[in-house]
C-alpha cells in the first residue's frame, strides 16, 4: 500500500471515529421538538436557552430544543402527518383540537396546565403610519372609504382569525348583538384590504417594508416588535376601544412522547412556561404574561388597558367559530362571494 | 404482416434492461403520484366534485391562472427568442456573463424572487413609483402575477432556442440573401420556421411551470378572492382545511386543462416539424 493510500485510509477511519463518537455524544443528550407558529421565533429561541439551563440544574443533563416555525395551518398539518413533535405551542385552540382529532393528543389537554393551558396571551391592535395621517382610532375607522387595511388571510393564517373575530365582536357590541350587521361590517372591512398575505409576518412586511396600506391589524407583540425595530415616529400603535383576548395554547403530543419516552421532559418544558423567569421572557418579547405580578413593572408598560372579550364568551369557543366562520363555505368565504 | 409488433427490430443491445428500468422509474416518480391524485379525487361524489369545479371563485382563479400563464409564456416566446438570437449571433463584451444571468430565475428560491419583485413593484417601490402617479398599480393585481410568471419562465425559452440557433447553417441565410430575399423574408421564411419546434417547446415549458407556480406568485398576487387569487392557492386552502379530496379535485382539473393545452402545442409542433423538417 502506498503512503498516500495509507494516509487516506487513516483519515477515513479517523473521520468515521469522530462521527460515531459524535453520535454517541448526541444520544447522551435529551432532545425535544417544539412545533410552533410563525412569529414566535425570537420568543422560543430565548425560552429554549432558559429551559436548557433549568433542565441542566434539575437533572444534570443537557437538552437540545429544536423549535420549528411556520404558518400554523401548515405546522398543524405537518404534525398530523407525522412530524415528531413532543410539544406544540399554537396561536389558537382550534389548531390543537385538529391534532386531538387526529388522535395524537388525548382529550382534556386543556386541563393539563394552568389557565386552560394558556401560559401567555396577546391581543389585537392597529399599527398606523407615523402621525396617524388617516386619523384611525377604532374599528369603525377601518371600514371608511379610502382607508387601506392590511391583514393576513384567515384561511391560511391562524393568528389572523383573531383579527377577524375582534372586528366582528366590535360590531356586535355596537349594534347590541346583530349578527347580520356584524357580517356586513366585516365584509366592508375586507373590501378595504388590497392584499391578503398568507401569514402574519407576510402582512407585517407588506405594511412595513413595502409601505402598502394605512393600517395593519396585528397581534400586539408583532406591532410592538415593529415599533422596536423601526423606532417610534415611523409607526404608532392605536389601541381600539374593544379587542379580543388572543389565547395561545400549549400541549404535549401524547402519542409522540409515549413512543419516544420524552413525556417527563415535555411536561417540564411546558411547566417551566409558568415560572416567574419565563413570564419575564414573555413580557420582554411583548406577549402579555399570565402572571403580571411576577414580571418587572417596567416590562408591563407596553401593554395598555383594553377591554378584552374572549372567544368563549362571544363566539361559543373554537369548536363552533372555526367551521362557522372559516370553514369551506363559511362566513369568510361568503363575504367574498357577494358582488 | 398484420401483427403489430411491440418492439421494432434494432441492432442496439440492451433494450430489455433499459426499457424495464425506464418504465419502473417513470411509474415510481411520475405515474404513481398522479394516479394517487386521481384516486383521491374519486373519494368525492359527483355532486361535491361539481360544486368545487363550477364555483365562481374556482372559475375566476382558473381563468386567472391559465390566462396569466398563457400571456406570460407568449411574452417569453418573443423576448426569449430575441435574447437567444443576441447571445448566439453577436459577440460582445461580457457575453458569458449575460448568458449566466439567464439562469438566475432557475437558481433563485421562488419565495425570494417573489419578495424581491413585490418590493420593486409596490407603489413605493423602485418601479412601482414610476407608475403610481398615473394611477397604475402593478403589485397585487393580475399584472403583478404576470410579471412574476414572465420572470420564472424566461430561461425555458432562451435555453431551448439557443442550442438550435447555434447549430444553424449560416450558409442557408447567406444563400437567401444572394438569391435576393429581403431581410424580413429571410427571417420569416428561413430562420423562424426551423426554430418553431424549439420555440414551442420553450413555450410549453414556460407555460407549464407558470401554471403550477406558487412560491413567487403568492407574494405579488393580492390573493383577493375572485380578483387576484390563483388556483394553487385554492389548493393550499383545501390542504389547510385537511380536505385532501377537494384539493386533489382542483389539482386534477388543473392537470387536465394543462394536458389539453400541452397536447395542442405538441400537435402543432409535430405538424411544424413535418412541414419544415427536423433541425
Amino acid at each position: 500500500m502506498s503512503n498516500r493510500a495509507k494516509a487516506f485510509l487513516f483519515s477515513t477511519v479517523l473521520a468515521a471515529g469522530v462521527q460515531f463518537g459524535g453520535l454517541g455524544f448526541a444520544f447522551a443528550q435529551d432532545t425535544l421538538n417544539n412545533v410552533s407558529y410563525d412569529p414566535t421565533r425570537e420568543l422560543y429561541r430565548e425560552y429554549s436557552e432558559h429551559f436548557a439551563k433549568v433542565w441542566k440544574e434539575k437533572t444534570g443533563k443537557d437538552v437540545v430544543v429544536s423549535n420549528s416555525h411556520g404558518g400554523s395551518g401548515a405546522q398543524v398539518r405537518a404534525v398530523v402527518e407525522g412530524l415528531p413533535a413532543d410539544v406544540v405551542t399554537f396561536p389558537l385552540e382550534g389548531d390543537i383540537l385538529a391534532i386531538e382529532k387526529a388522535g395524537l393528543i388525548d382529550a382534556g389537554w386543556q386541563a393539563e396546565f394552568p389557565a386552560a393551558s394558556s401560559p401567555y396571551t396577546s391581543t389585537i391592535v392597529f399599527l398606523v403610519r407615523g402621525g396617524n395621517p388617516k386619523g384611525i382610532k377604532d374599528w369603525n375607522d377601518l371600514v371608511k372609504e379610502g382607508v387601506q387595511v392590511i391583514t393576513p388571510n384567515p384561511k391560511t393564517s391562524g393568528g389572523a382569525r383573531w383579527n377577524y373575530l375582534a372586528a366582528w365582536a366590535y360590531e356586535l357590541e355596537q349594534t347590541g348583538g346583530d349578527q347580520e350587521k356584524a357580517k356586513e361590517f366585516v365584509a366592508a372591512l375586507y373590501r378595504n384590504v388590497p392584499v391578503l398575505d398568507t401569514g402574519a409576518r407576510g402582512s407585517t412586511n407588506t405594511f412595513v417594508q413595502n409601505k402598502v396600506g394605512d393600517v395593519l391589524i396585528a397581534w400586539e407583540n408583532e406591532a410592538l416588535l415593529s415599533l422596536k425595530e423601526f423606532g417610534a415616529g415611523e409607526y404608532e400603535i392605536v389601541v381600539p376601544s374593544l379587542s379580543i383576548l388572543a389565547e395561545v395554547k400549549v400541549a404535549i403530543v401524547d402519542k409522540n412522547v409515549d413512543a419516544k419516552g420524552t413525556r417527563e421532559l415535555a411536561k417540564a418544558f411546558l411547566d417551566e412556561l409558568y415560572s416567574a423567569e419565563s413570564q419575564k421572557i414573555f413580557a420582554r418579547n411583548f406577549y402579555r404574561p399570565l402572571y403580571p405580578d411576577r414580571v418587572d413593572p417596567a416590562d408591563l408598560k407596553s401593554f395598555p388597558e383594553v377591554k378584552l372579550i374572549t372567544i368563549g364568551d362571544v363566539f361559543g369557543g373554537w369548536e363552533k367559530a372555526q367551521p362557522e366562520h372559516f370553514g369551506d363555505g363559511g362566513v369568510f368565504d361568503q363575504i367574498y362571494s357577494k358582488d | 404482416m398484420a401483427r403489430i409488433r411491440f418492439r421494432q427490430p434494432s441492432i442496439l443491445p440492451g433494450f430489455g434492461l433499459t426499457f424495464g428500468f425506464t418504465i419502473f422509474y417513470l411509474s415510481l416518480i411520475v405515474l404513481i403520484p398522479i394516479l394517487g391524485l386521481f384516486v383521491k379525487t374519486f373519494e368525492l361524489d359527483w355532486a361535491s366534485f361539481e360544486r368545487i369545479v363550477t364555483g365562481p371563485r374556482f372559475l375566476a382563479a382558473l381563468r386567472l391562472s391559465f390566462g396569466a400563464s398563457l400571456l406570460a409564456a407568449l411574452f417569453n416566446v418573443v423576448i426569449g427568442t430575441l435574447i437567444a438570437w443576441v447571445l448566439v449571433r453577436y459577440r460582445f463584451f461580457a457575453r458569458r456573463f449575460v448568458d449566466a444571468i439567464i439562469d438566475l430565475p432557475f437558481a433563485l428560491p421562488t419565495a425570494v424572487a417573489g419578495i424581491a419583485l413585490t418590493s420593486l413593484y409596490v407603489p413605493q417601490g423602485w418601479f412601482g413609483r414610476l407608475f403610481a402617479p398615473y394611477g397604475i398599480t402593478i403589485a397585487y393585481t393580475p399584472v403583478g402575477i404576470w410579471i412574476a410568471l414572465v420572470f420564472i419562465g424566461l430561461p425555458f425559452v432562451v435555453r431551448t432556442v439557443q442550442p438550435v440557433l447555434e447549430d444553424f447553417n449560416r450558409e442557408v441565410e447567406e444563400a437567401a440573401a444572394t438569391l435576393g430575399a429581403p431581410r424580413r423574408t429571410t427571417i420569416a421564411r428561413v430562420i423562424l420556421p426551423p426554430l418553431l419546434p424549439a420555440i414551442l417547446t420553450g413555450f410549453s415549458l414556460s407555460f407549464a411551470r407558470a401554471v403550477g407556480e406558487y412560491g413567487s406568485v403568492i407574494f405579488i398576487a393580492g390573493n383577493i378572492p375572485r380578483q387576484t387569487e390563483i388556483l394553487p392557492l385554492l389548493i393550499v386552502f383545501r390542504l389547510e382545511e385537511r380536505e385532501y379530496a377537494a384539493a386533489a379535485a382542483i389539482a386534477t382539473v388543473m392537470l387536465l386543462v394543462s394536458f389539453l393545452i400541452l397536447l395542442a402545442v405538441n400537435l402543432i409542433q409535430t405538424w411544424s416539424t413535418r412541414r419544415f423538417g427536423h433541425v
